[in-house]
């Protein structure tokens, strides 16, 4: 597992699609766009999660829902609002040092996240009543519907495919800076809407909870 | 280097996903009443047009790096059939059925779909074929 050392073209012209290489070379760490170890986890968390929603128990289904709610609107809202801004100072190779060992990552602890937080709050709002129509916090609950709904739209159109794509790019002999830059610029923005409307989020489930 | 113009997948794969996710909060914001199906029938009909008419779109496009599409595509949509299935479970296992199931399992069937056909067209339109395209 060696790093890559990209010497960059020198003089090199603008085109069409942007400024080539930036002067000097880009140098990439060796990384794997899924990291393989990370796959038992998610797959060990998945066979619990199915366990947790078979089961049926109150405290399995809360502790998915609120931990993984917890750590979904978290690093939406670091990532967003906090390291996002600090990725759009750093230089190119430091951002590409940084999302070579971040977004594999990401990509296997979001859609995790995200799919037993959800797997288990609806199961769990079945089981208080939350989720049924005659439920006193429904209006709550459906405002919580369309807030996860504009994100997942958001997430799964524009920023998992950008996150991928960055991956994908980094990973070829010589990928292109504007592409980076460009589909980098894609994910912080998203990443700051996502984190913007965390903050709906909590006032939602903390509402929820308290009644 | 040119650039070359793509159709615009990704929006339409997005107002794809927005349809299917407004069909599914109307369905899951009056359970466990009984609702029309009309309008959440219609919602998943659009989506599953819009689906079609972006592949179509796609399909059409001369010189696009299908390999990298596919290799991308295929290990996504096994990524998203686990997580639909994930979904499907939990309603099986609160007893959905009838129409409401139907409907549903066909959005998890377009969004397992799309969704991976988004990742494959972003990763596949960067491709080295010294075509950088642009959507």
């Amino acid at each position: 597992m060696t790093d890559i050392a990209i010497p960059a073209p020198t003089a090199a012209p603008e085109t069409e699609s942007g400024p080539a290489a930036p002067p000097g070379g880009l140098r990439i760490p060796d990384f794997q766009i899924v990291p393989r170890a990370g796959l038992a986890i998610v797959g060990a968390v998945l066979v619990l999660l199915i366990v947790a929603i078979a089961a049926n128990k109150l405290w399995p289904l809360m502790f998915f829902h609120v931990a993984g709610g917890a750590a979904w609107t978290i690093i939406d809202l670091f990532l967003g609002l906090v390291l996002g801004p600090i990725m759009g100072k750093m230089s190119i190779p430091a951002r590409v040092e940084f999302t070579t060992r971040l977004m594999p990552k990401m990509l296997l602890i979001m859609p995790t996240v995200v799919t037993a937080t959800l797997a288990a709050g609806w199961q769990l709002g079945i089981k208080t009543g939350n989720v049924l129509s005659i439920s006193q916090n429904h209006g709550w609950v459906v405002a919580s519907y369309i807030v996860v709904g504009v994100m997942a739209v958001l997430a799964l159109g524009l920023l998992e495919p950008a996150n991928i794509a960055v991956l994908v790019e980094l990973k070829k002999p010589r990928p292109n800076p504007h592409v980076i830059e460009q589909l980098m610029k894609r994910f912080i923005y998203c990443a700051g809407i996502l984190g913007a409307m965390q903050i709906a989020t909590l006032v939602i489930m903390t509402k929820l909870a308290s009644g | 280097m040119t650039e070359r113009r793509l159709p615009p997948v990704t929006q339409l794969g997005m107002l794809s996903l927005a349809l299917i996710v407004a069909g599914g909060i109307y369905l899951s914001a009056h359970l466990p009443e009984h609702v029309p199906l009309a309008p959440a029938v219609v919602l998943l009909a659009a989506s599953a047009v819009v689906l079609g008419v972006n592949m179509f779109l796609l399909s059409r496009v001369q010189g696009f790096d299908w390999p990298r599409f596919f290799e991308v595509g295929k290990w996504s949509l096994l990524a998203y059939l686990v997580i639909a299935g994930m979904v499907e479970y939990v309603f099986l296992r609160n007893h959905l059925s009838g129409g409401p199931l139907i409907v549903l399992t066909l959005s998890l069937a377009v969004f397992a779909v799309h969704v991976p056909m988004l990742v494959g067209f972003t990763v596949a339109r960067y491709s080295d074929d010294g075509a950088r395209v642009a959507a």
